[in-house]
């Protein structure tokens, strides 16, 4: 038994919903983007895999998007933990529950 | 593609992603994060995309990892008492693994093996990034630069 493309999308399926899981019932904000982070990896592989097992053509379309995908992801990250810090300053807390400032 | 490394890939891949979910303790969440990247590298390196992998290590375990590190350093005094867990949301994230995998199963086309390919050299990579992505290259140099001022102005001090 090789591995087909089915058992990837499966593993990264299963990825995603590990990432859902962490960003849905976490409360704290840094598990939030480590949630985040995962189910973006769990989409690089998903380019990765249709790429490897697709018909060839002559530009490795996969491959770029999932280098294109990684860069932006790096920027996210970046940016959302400076805003968990900047977050923290202001409130102390990182629990997403308490931050509800701007509730009517 | 050997069947035995794909497992061992799998197992690992799985089980620090799902450890880096559910640990309470933020500082080994993080480090099970690494974990289940370097799983996806492994993954990235057995489907020939050497390259790909050899980015995911350097961004996401030597740069992401880091920064997380740092900020749970830095966020250290925050209340511990973050360990309740949402049950709602761990339905829906079963729902939607559920509904994944159905589709994924359903369909009979992705049962394929893979096919030979040539192999996929750094050289090949960076042709394409220099003419067809040129644009897409320009456009991720300008997101980066404004990401790193972004950064750098929201966590300035403010009094200034």
């Amino acid at each position: 038994m090789t591995p087909t493309l089915t058992l990837f999308l499966v593993i990264s399926a299963a990825l995603f919903c590990i990432g859902l899981l962490a960003t849905l019932s976490r409360r704290n904000a840094i598990f939030i983007l480590i949630g985040i982070e995962m189910m973006l990896a769990a989409a690089n592989l998903n380019f990765i895999a249709f790429w490897r097992f697709g018909s060839q053509t002559q530009s490795p379309t996969g491959v770029m998007v999932a280098i294109f995908s990684i860069a932006i992801a790096a920027a996210e990250a970046a940016v959302g933990l400076a805003l968990v810090i900047a977050v923290y300053r202001h409130y102390r807390t990182t629990n997403v529950d308490k931050l509800d400032h701007l509730k009517g | 593609m050997s069947p035995a490394a794909f497992i061992v890939i799998a197992i690992l891949t799985l089980a620090g992603a799902f450890a880096a979910a559910s640990l309470s303790k933020l500082i080994h969440a993080a480090l099970c994060l690494v974990v289940a990247f370097v799983g996806i590298a492994a993954f990235f390196f057995l489907l020939g995309a050497e390259f790909v992998g050899l980015v995911q290590v350097f961004v996401y375990v030597g740069a992401v990892a880091v920064l997380i590190v740092f900020t749970i350093l830095l966020t250290r005094r925050a209340d511990e008492n973050t360990a309740g867990f949402n049950w709602g949301g761990v339905a829906i994230a079963l729902a939607v693994f559920a509904g994944l995998l159905w589709a994924i199963l359903q369909t009979p086309e992705l049962s394929v093996a893979a096919p030979p390919i040539e192999a996929l050299t750094v050289k090949r990579i960076g042709e394409a990034l220099m003419t067809d992505y040129v644009w897409p290259l320009q456009c991720v140099g300008l997101l980066l630069t404004v990401a790193l001022v972004g950064g750098l102005i929201l966590v300035m001090d403010e009094k200034r």
